[in-house]
């Protein structure tokens, strides 16, 4: 574990797993876009509008999921210092935005034909809309502090924050009275979905997962990258101007 | 199918656009910064 902390044996891993992570990722998504459109069946209440489900939901997993990747990268960051845990956190933000983003637009493509709206301040929906904000903060926080340690350790702390927010969205629908729909899937008596259903959205939910870890280790590889060229591009401007030696060192 | 298509062809097409644009966005970053290195790696040689 610790050998792939050293960035060049990542990066070498990372150039290794890409490729067939890649693979996986198209053959699971063709096998789910098929499930989805040739095998599962309409609902009996929301007719074809239930296909809008089999994207939803999964971009919903991953946007929190995302966000707990984000939360034991920010732990790294600022509890063993793990040289990686911040290249990780940051390559995870955009995409946690992005699936985010795609879980309030087919939502409310969703929502239009079935409850009548694109959008209500329901607990659901607005926690949610509030993952979305801190990930745009991180992004943000990220562009604004130049230094990349100082906005790694800010950022980490922001990420752990935030996290309080996680267990609010999966909970909204039993702790307040929601128009959005209660857990169908992941509740205690087992899911309330009929297998013809499920079987689809869980091969789509592997899909995108695998797209997820797919884009995120290419991410982090190109912010290790991006430290590289940074420390090059200091080391030459060092050697012009020596108070930017120190600049470099670090 | 039909009365929904719209919105399903939407979401779709959203997912679609979204994830393309990530994908590409990071293949295109990957390739720019490789370029920078290796002409920095050029810049080392010819010193």
């Amino acid at each position: 574990m610790f050998k792939y902390a050293n960035p060049t044996h990542f990066l070498a891993l990372a150039a290794r797993l890409i490729p067939w992570l890649a693979g996986a990722t198209a053959l699971t998504l063709i096998a789910g876009l098929y499930l989805t459109f040739f095998v599962a069946p309409d609902d009996y209440q929301q007719g074809a509008s239930v296909k809008i489900m089999y994207i939803h939901v999964p971009s919903a997993w991953l946007g929190m999921m995302c966000y707990m990747v984000m939360t034991s990268a920010a732990l790294g960051t600022l509890v063993w210092r793990h040289p990686l845990a911040d290249a990780a956190q940051k390559a995870a933000a955009p995409l946690g935005a992005a699936f985010t983003l795609l879980c309030l637009v087919t939502g409310s493509l969703w929502g239009k034909p079935m409850w009548g709206t694109w959008w209500v301040w329901d607990a659901r929906l607005t926690s949610v809309l509030v993952l979305f904000l801190i990930y745009l903060g991180l992004i943000g926080l990220w562009r604004t502090i130049e230094e990349p340690s100082q906005a790694a350790r800010a950022a980490a702390i922001l990420t752990l924050v935030g996290v309080v927010n996680i267990p609010i969205i999966k909970f909204s629908v039993d702790w307040w009275n929601t128009l959005h729909q209660p857990s169908s899937v992941f509740r205690l008596g087992g899911p309330a979905i009929s297998p013809s259903m499920l079987w689809p959205l869980l091969v789509m939910a592997v899909a995108f997962t695998l797209l997820f870890f797919t884009l995120h280790l290419m991410e982090v590889r190109n912010e290790i990258l991006r430290r590289r060229l940074r420390r090059l591009s200091i080391l030459a401007a060092s050697a012009e101007d020596p108070e930017l030696s120190a600049e470099a060192a670090k | 199918m039909k009365d929904y298509s719209s919105y399903i062809f939407a979401a779709y097409g959203f997912a679609a656009a979204l994830v393309g644009f990530l994908t590409i966005k990071i293949a295109l970053d990957y390739r720019a910064l490789k370029k920078q290195l290796a002409r920095f790696g050029d810049q080392e040689k010819g010193q």
